[in-house]
């Protein structure tokens, strides 16, 4: 199993979890993202992720990497959904086993937010009025300091 | 009546994934260090220089008042505790120096609305909804809980900050505290402030040619080598290009001027400041080389998670 993968297809978090068990390990931390049915105050009725996927790809595996080696847990996964999503459904799932469990949350928490920040991932919103959005990107079109 | 208010200006990092001191880049016509002195002492009784002690004689930073770290390793805590010992009375407005887009105002929006009944008043972070330590006040009070954070072994400003419930403020401008940490971000701040800072822009790549593009001396756009190079889409510019990708001839000698080339064909309404620069599936610079048959993606604000 990749360290970072984007799967088409609805996310299978108990196949993920078995490559992460090591019998050093006292415990395992994941994250579950779900598609929720809001944001910033509409309805959301479903949600499509788009991925650059070379590059998604090469920059998640380097934050799980730097997981790793920073909260020196003893494995790390993360997969993230691409294609159309329903409410409910997982978008991205992360997974750490470690040694003691402090490091298996800080890992854990450190690669959501990096992947949030960092892959190139992008999420359109369709709501409930028949409208949809780029989630960040629709309402900064006259932004730009310079 | 609130303490009176002390300028700091950090300054003591490592700038590892720059390989170049931060404090010493450009993008405002003096040093980054220079800068943020400056700003701070528009708002503050007195300003100074967080040092590590190995740094007090270094050419730039002699030159300012200085208050030298007295648990170096630490990090940026360093200087913050440094400073409370060293003005008890004082409160101090910390203001990291890797953060180009900081203004006036938003240092005058923080004090405003400091409240000196809490150990610190902070920003959330536009990123993370977080306090962001490095762009804060902290009063004469954090002393005790900044010596027994370190004490108890932690050096994260930020987990004291959440901890001791410091007073949090919604940023007026929320790219303000955007830090710039690699050649590559110094390379997009740059474009986003303005031509100014390219003279002093660190080489972008070991081994690529120096960047002549920006020069004056540079050939103008009509004698420049014709080439080809592919441009992929995604989301929001994939739906206003109205393609996922394209191949064409250009004179466009970096990304930027490639993406300003690409406004006049299509409806970008992203700013070059919102977005980031991919070259062959790799974070790029927007004033890299762009070489014949290079694939160039520009990457609007991402959303993952």
């Amino acid at each position: 199993m990749k360290a970072f993968s984007f799967s088409k297809t609805a996310l299978a978090p108990a196949t993920y979890r078995a490559p992460l068990e090591d019998s050093a390990a006292g415990g395992y931390a994941s994250f579950e993202g779900w598609v929720r049915n809001h944001n910033e105050g509409r309805t959301v009725k479903r949600l499509e992720y788009e991925a650059f996927e070379a590059l998604a790809e090469k920059e998640g595996e380097r934050i799980v990497a730097e997981a790793i080696r920073r909260f020196d847990v003893l494995r790390a996964a993360c997969v993230h959904r691409i294609g159309s999503l329903e409410i409910g459904d997982l978008a991205v799932w992360v997974g750490v086993s470690s040694r003691h469990r402090a490091e298996a949350f800080a890992a854990c928490r450190y690669i959501i937010d990096e992947v949030k920040h960092r892959l190139p991932i992008w999420k359109k919103e369709h709501y409930e009025d028949g409208d949809s959005g780029w989630v960040n990107c629709e309402r900064c079109g006259q932004g730009g300091s310079g | 009546m609130s303490p009176a208010l002390f300028g700091l200006v950090l300054a003591g990092g490592a700038s590892t994934r720059m390989q170049r001191d931060k404090a010493t880049l450009q993008y405002h016509g003096k040093s980054q260090l220079e800068w943020a002195f400056d700003l701070l002492s528009e708002v503050c009784a007195a300003t100074f220089v967080s040092v590590r002690p190995e740094q007090r004689d270094e050419p730039l930073r002699a030159r300012f008042p200085q208050i030298v770290d007295r648990q170096p390793g630490a990090g940026p805590i360093a200087g913050i505790s440094a400073a409370l010992q060293e003005h008890p009375r004082a409160a101090w407005l910390v203001v990291a120096c890797d953060l180009p887009f900081l203004t006036s105002h938003v240092l005058q929006h923080l004090i405003a609305h400091r409240d000196p009944q809490r150990i610190a008043t902070a920003y959330r972070s536009a990123h993370d909804g977080l306090p962001e330590p490095l762009c804060a006040i902290w009063e004469p009070s954090a002393r005790e809980a900044v010596l027994a954070h370190l004490a108890a072994g932690k050096q994260c400003p930020r987990k004291l900050l959440i901890a001791s419930e410091a007073r949090l403020l919604d940023l007026p401008d929320p790219r303000a505290l955007d830090n710039i940490n690699t050649v590559e971000e110094f390379g997009a701040a740059s474009t986003a402030l303005g031509a100014g800072a390219n003279d002093q822009a660190p080489s972008s790549n070991a081994g690529k040619e120096a960047d002549e593009s920006s020069s004056a001396a540079a050939p103008s756009r009509d004698q420049r080598p014709v080439k080809t190079v592919r441009v992929q889409y995604f989301a929001i510019l994939r739906e206003q290009a109205g393609c996922s990708e394209e191949t064409l001839d250009t004179a466009a000698g970096t990304p930027a001027e490639l993406y300003e080339e690409l406004r006049s064909r299509h409806p970008f309404k992203l700013a070059p400041t919102q977005l980031k620069v991919a070259l062959n599936s790799e974070f790029s610079d927007w004033r890299a080389n762009l070489r014949h048959g290079d694939t160039i993606v520009f990457i609007p604000p991402v959303a993952g998670g």
